[in-house]
C-alpha cells in the first residue's frame, strides 16, 4: 500500500528525504497523502504550502502544487492562494517554531478568519533543521542547545491555542496513532473552516539524544503509553491523567468561512450590474 | 476628452485607479499612514470588478500574501510606507528569488522608525535597492503628478508581469496626499502586460526554463494543472532546490540579467532645457515639482540650467547621466533626504563634473528657493 501511496503521490525522484533516521516526520507525510487519497481529492486542486525547517522540506516531496515559503509565513502566503483561488484544497505543513514563534501571528489571525485552510503541524519539540535549540513546545526544564540548564519558558498547547483564536477544527494526534491521524487529517480537510492538527511526532537527533530519551522506540513507546485519546480522559480522574496528554478530536463546528463570505460581496456588486 | 474622465483626486487615489486599469485582482495589506488610502480605496473597489481585497495581521503577512495571490494567478498589488518597507523586505527578497510578479508601493515618509509619520520624505530610496538581503535585481518607478502616479502603477504592474518580479512604485506623502486634475484614460487606451504562461497541455513544462526568445520563464499559475514547486532555496530549471554552486551561479546570474539586459525597455526619465545646461538640476517625485520651478525662474534670469528627473529610479540611467556630467559644469541633486541618490550620481560621473547636494531631513519639502540658492552659490 505505502509503495502505491508513493507512486501515486510522491515526487520519487525526490526521495529519499532529507529526514534523520528515526523521525517521526515521514509518517506524518504519510498520513496526510493517505488521508487526500481516503477522500479522492484531485491532485491538480490541491496546493500544499509550508515555511522553513524540517518540516517544511515535506512539500518538495509531494506531488501537488507545492510552495515552500520563508519561515513562519506559510499561512500568510497560504491566505493568499486560497483568496486567489478558493476551489484550491489549500493544506499548510508547518512545525511548532514555524507555526507558533516566527509564524505565531499568522497563525491565530488565520483561525480568527476561518479561512478554509487544513494545518498540520509537525511538532516535534524542538528546532531540528538549525541543531537542538528549545522551542515554543520544548516542555519546562528540558534541554536544549539554547537551554543548556534546563527550559524556563512555558510549553504551548498548540490545539487550544488555535481553538481560543477561533479554529473551527482542532486535533492531536501522534506519530505513533498512526491510522487515527489519517483519520483526523481527512476531517480537518472536510472541515470548511480553519482546521489545526497538533500532530506530535518524535526527533531522536536533538531533542531526544540531548534529553536522555533512550532510543527511537523508546520514543515512540512514550507517545503510546502517554497519549490519552480525548473522550476517553472525560471518563477518568484528574489523578489518571497526570503527566498526559490529550490526543483525538477537540473541537468541529461549522462557521462562516472567510473566501465564501467575501464572495458574498463580490455577487452582491455583479446582482446590482 | 469625456468629461466625466476628469476627476480631482489624490496621488494615492490614482495609485488604485491605475493598479485596477492595469489589471489587479488582488491587494493584501496592512494600514499605514500615510499610504492608507491606497489600501481603503483597493478595499471598496475590488470587489467591484471582482478583485479580492485582505487586510492582514501586519505587513510581513501584506507581502506574503500577495505573492501567493499572484502564484494562484491574480495581478497582486501591497502598499506600505517606510517601517512597512523595513518589514516587506525578507518576502520581498523571496518575490525576486522565486520570480513573482507583484507590485509594491511605498508612500515614503520621514524616517528613521516611526520617525515623522505624516511628513514626507524620499529617505527609503537605497532601501528599495538594497533592502532584502542578498543580490537581486530591482525596478523602482517614482512619480511626480497625481496623473503620473496613475500611469506609472500601470507599467510598475506592466513590469512585474513581463520581468516576473517585485517592482516598486516609490511615491512621497507629497504625492501621494496631493489632489490634481487627472484624466483617466479610456481602457482601449491603456497598454497591458499579462504574464507568459506555458503552452496549455505543455507536459515537459519547467517552471524555470527560459524559452528560447523569451526573457523569462512562462509562468502557470497552481490549479492550472501542473502542479510546480516553488521555493525560496536556490533551485534548478524544475523548480527543486540545488546546493549547486553552477545552478546557484546560473540563476543568479539570469535574475540580475534580465533587468540588465533590458535597461532601454526599463528606463525612462524626462529632461527639459538640458541642450545648453551649464548647470543641471537632477531631481525626482515630489522634490521635482520644486526643482522645476527653481529652473524657470533660473532660465528667466538667463542662467543656463537645465533638469533632469528620473522616472525609472532604479535601475539608474545611468548611460543619460554620464553623458550629462561629461557636458554640465555641476549637476545639483536634491532630494529629501541626506544624500542617496546623489552617491549613484557621483558614481556615474566618475569626477567628470562637480556635484553639490541639496537635502532636507526635517520632514518639510525642499523649497524652490532652496534649490535656486543652491544655484546661485554654484555659479
Amino acid at each position: 500500500m505505502s509503495s502505491q501511496l508513493v507512486q501515486q503521490y510522491y515526487r520519487a525522484d525526490k526521495l529519499p528525504h532529507i529526514w534523520c533516521p528515526g523521525c517521526g516526520h515521514g509518517i506524518l507525510m504519510r498520513s496526510v497523502s493517505q488521508a487526500i487519497h481516503n477522500l479522492g481529492l484531485d491532485k491538480d486542486k490541491v496546493c500544499i504550502v509550508s515555511g522553513i525547517g524540517c518540516s517544511s522540506r515535506a512539500p518538495g516531496y509531494m506531488d501537488f502544487n507545492t510552495l515552500h515559503t520563508t519561515h513562519g509565513r506559510a499561512l500568510a502566503f497560504a491566505t493568499g492562494v486560497k483568496m486567489a483561488r478558493p476551489e484550491l484544497e489549500v493544506i499548510v505543513v508547518t512545525g511548532d517554531g514555524d507555526a507558533t514563534a516566527i509564524g505565531g501571528n499568522h497563525l491565530i489571525h488565520a483561525a480568527r478568519r476561518n479561512i478554509n485552510i487544513t494545518t498540520i503541524v509537525f511538532n516535534n519539540n524542538v528546532y531540528g533543521m538549525t541543531g537542538g535549540q528549545y522551542s515554543p513546545t520544548t516542555p519546562t526544564g528540558d534541554l536544549g542547545t539554547t537551554a543548556p540548564y534546563g527550559n524556563i519558558d512555558k510549553s504551548f498547547d498548540i490545539a487550544t491555542l488555535a481553538e481560543a483564536a477561533g479554529a473551527t477544527y482542532t486535533a492531536r494526534g501522534t506519530a505513533y496513532h498512526a491510522q487515527q491521524l489519517i483519520k483526523l487529517v481527512e476531517n480537518a480537510i472536510k472541515n470548511k473552516g480553519f482546521s489545526l492538527i497538533d500532530a506530535i511526532s518524535i526527533c531522536p537527533t536533538y531533542y531526544g539524544r540531548k534529553n536522555k530519551k533512550g532510543s527511537v522506540v523508546d520514543m515512540m513507546n512514550w507517545l503510546k503509553d502517554h497519549a490519552v485519546d480525548a473522550k476517553v480522559a472525560q471518563k477518568l480522574p484528574p489523578e489518571k491523567l497526570e503527566g498526559k496528554f490529550l490526543i483525538g478530536e477537540f473541537k468541529n463546528v461549522t462557521e462562516p468561512e472567510y473566501t465564501e463570505e467575501y464572495q458574498k460581496i463580490i455577487e452582491r456588486f455583479q446582482k446590482e450590474r | 476628452m469625456k468629461k466625466n474622465n476628469i476627476k480631482l483626486m489624490q496621488g494615492n487615489e490614482a495609485c488604485v485607479e491605475g493598479a485596477i486599469a492595469a489589471g489587479m485582482k488582488f491587494y493584501a495589506g496592512y494600514p499605514i499612514t500615510p499610504s492608507t488610502e491606497i489600501a481603503e480605496v483597493s478595499a471598496q473597489k475590488l470587489p467591484r470588478v471582482g478583485g479580492k481585497f485582505i487586510q492582514m495581521e501586519d505587513e510581513i503577512a501584506g507581502m506574503a500574501t500577495a505573492i501567493g495571490g499572484s502564484l494562484a494567478g491574480l495581478k497582486s498589488m501591497t502598499a506600505t510606507s517606510g517601517p512597512g518597507f523595513s518589514l516587506k523586505q525578507e518576502n520581498i527578497g523571496y518575490a525576486a528569488l522565486a520570480e513573482i510578479p507583484v507590485v509594491i508601493v511605498n508612500v515614503q515618509r520621514s524616517g528613521p522608525s516611526t520617525g515623522l509619520p505624516t511628513a514626507p520624505s524620499q529617505g527609503d530610496m537605497m532601501q528599495a535597492k538594497w533592502g532584502t538581503h542578498g543580490d537581486h535585481p530591482v525596478i523602482a518607478l517614482c512619480p511626480s503628478s497625481v496623473k503620473e502616479t496613475f500611469d506609472l502603477t500601470v507599467r510598475c504592474f506592466n513590469l512585474a508581469e513581463k520581468y516576473r518580479m517585485p517592482v516598486f512604485l516609490m511615491l512621497d506623502e507629497v504625492v501621494g496626499h496631493m489632489r490634481e486634475k487627472i484624466e483617466i484614460p479610456d481602457a482601449s487606451e491603456i497598454e497591458i502586460y499579462d504574464r507568459l504562461k506555458p503552452t496549455p497541455g505543455d507536459e515537459n513544462y519547467l517552471p524555470y526554463k527560459v524559452e528560447e526568445g523569451q526573457i523569462v520563464p512562462a509562468m502557470a499559475a497552481y490549479g492550472d494543472g501542473y502542479r510546480f514547486h516553488v521555493t525560496g532555496l536556490i533551485h534548478d530549471e524544475s523548480g527543486f532546490p540545488s546546493n549547486s554552486t553552477e545552478v546557484a551561479q546560473t540563476l543568479m546570474t539570469r535574475i540580475m540579467k534580465k533587468v540588465e539586459d533590458n535597461i532601454n525597455d526599463i528606463v525612462t526619465y524626462e529632461e527639459s532645457n538640458t541642450d545648453d545646461a551649464e548647470i543641471i538640476l537632477l531631481s525626482y517625485g515630489g522634490t521635482a515639482r520644486s526643482a522645476k520651478s527653481a529652473m524657470k525662474k533660473a532660465r528667466e534670469m538667463g542662467l543656463k540650467v537645465g533638469m533632469f528627473r528620473p522616472i525609472t529610479v532604479w535601475p539608474f540611467p545611468e548611460e543619460r547621466v554620464k553623458e550629462l556630467a561629461k557636458q554640465a559644469k555641476s549637476i545639483i541633486v536634491a532630494e529629501m533626504n541626506y544624500g542617496q541618490m546623489v552617491l549613484e550620481v557621483e558614481r556615474i560621473a566618475k569626477g567628470t563634473t562637480d556635484i553639490y547636494h541639496v537635502g532636507k531631513i526635517n520632514g518639510e519639502v525642499i523649497s524652490p528657493d532652496e534649490i535656486f540658492s543652491k544655484i546661485k552659490e554654484v555659479l
